[in-house]
């Protein structure tokens, strides 16, 4: 199954909800082109719930990297919740760990934008 | 030049499309095979992502999804290990020259991680370049019983 995302809004927060794969190609993309919506629309505060993300490949972290940078360039935050073990470990492997904020609790992951 | 063990029993030997649908066939290939030897979930996990990039860096980094040019899978399993190798018919790369994903100028590149991932995930990784033309890449994965 290739990536699934759906938005909501909480307060000014909007939380993206990612399920299934993030792989070269369709997953990428529909990735890459959600964030771009997202930015375009003027979302300075983006929380991606990643509890469901099952399989990212490399192409997909080069996606995870692209979009903090270009939300970071539009002065905005995106922050990275649920994280799964298997996700963890290829954050930590590629040393992305330190570079992208981390929470495990959503409604602490919401305040910390405030 | 990498050769397989005399254990090793030669399962798939085929040449295969430049195409993304080759890459998710070989994925499918390479899980069932490691499943049936009894690897666990998150080891067909790394070995999953370790086998779809080699196969995403011969696809579109070796052959650039050429029509014509063809990838060749070969898959060898044993009761200790699973061997694969994946030959492209691309111009070839500099492992050596490959930049450092880890080094800090390099950390918020939006490539450059495939290699990285698949040493971190395959106890063995070795490159070969092939005459006249093109790159093979040898991954193998021990059973955790003789891992090591």
């Amino acid at each position: 199954m290739s990536v699934k995302l759906t938005t909501r809004q909480i307060g000014d927060v909007t939380v993206v909800d990612a399920s299934g794969r993030i792989t070269l190609g369709e997953g990428s993309s529909t990735f890459r082109d959600k964030i771009k919506e997202l930015v375009g629309g003027g979302g300075k505060k983006i929380l991606l719930n990643m509890g469901d993300i099952t399989y990212i490949d490399s192409s997909g972290i080069g996606e995870l990297v692209s979009s903090f940078t270009s939300v970071q360039n539009s002065g905005g935050t995106l922050k990275l919740l649920n994280l799964t073990k298997r996700v963890h470990d290829l954050l930590q492997i590629t040393k992305l760990y330190t570079v992208f904020e981390v929470h495990d609790d959503e409604a602490a992951a919401v305040r910390s934008f405030s | 030049m990498w050769e397989p063990e005399s254990s090793d029993s030669l399962q798939t030997d085929t040449l295969l499309d430049s195409s993304l649908e080759s890459v998710d066939k070989v994925e499918g290939w390479v899980l069932d095979a490691a499943k049936s030897m009894g690897f666990d979930e998150d080891e067909l996990h790394s070995i999953g992502i370790a086998v779809r990039e080699c196969m995403v860096n011969a696809v579109a980094h070796g052959n650039r999804y050429h029509g014509k040019k063809k990838v060749r899978f070969e898959l060898w399993t044993s009761a200790k290990r699973l061997a694969m190798r994946i030959s492209d018919e691309g111009a070839g790369f500099d492992v050596e020259g490959v930049p450092d994903p880890l080094h800090e100028n390099n950390l918020m590149r939006h490539s450059g991680r495939g290699l990285l991932m698949i040493r971190a995930f395959m106890d063995e990784f070795l490159v070969v370049k092939r005459q006249p033309v093109g790159t093979a890449v040898v991954l193998v994965k021990n059973l955790p019983a003789v891992a090591g």
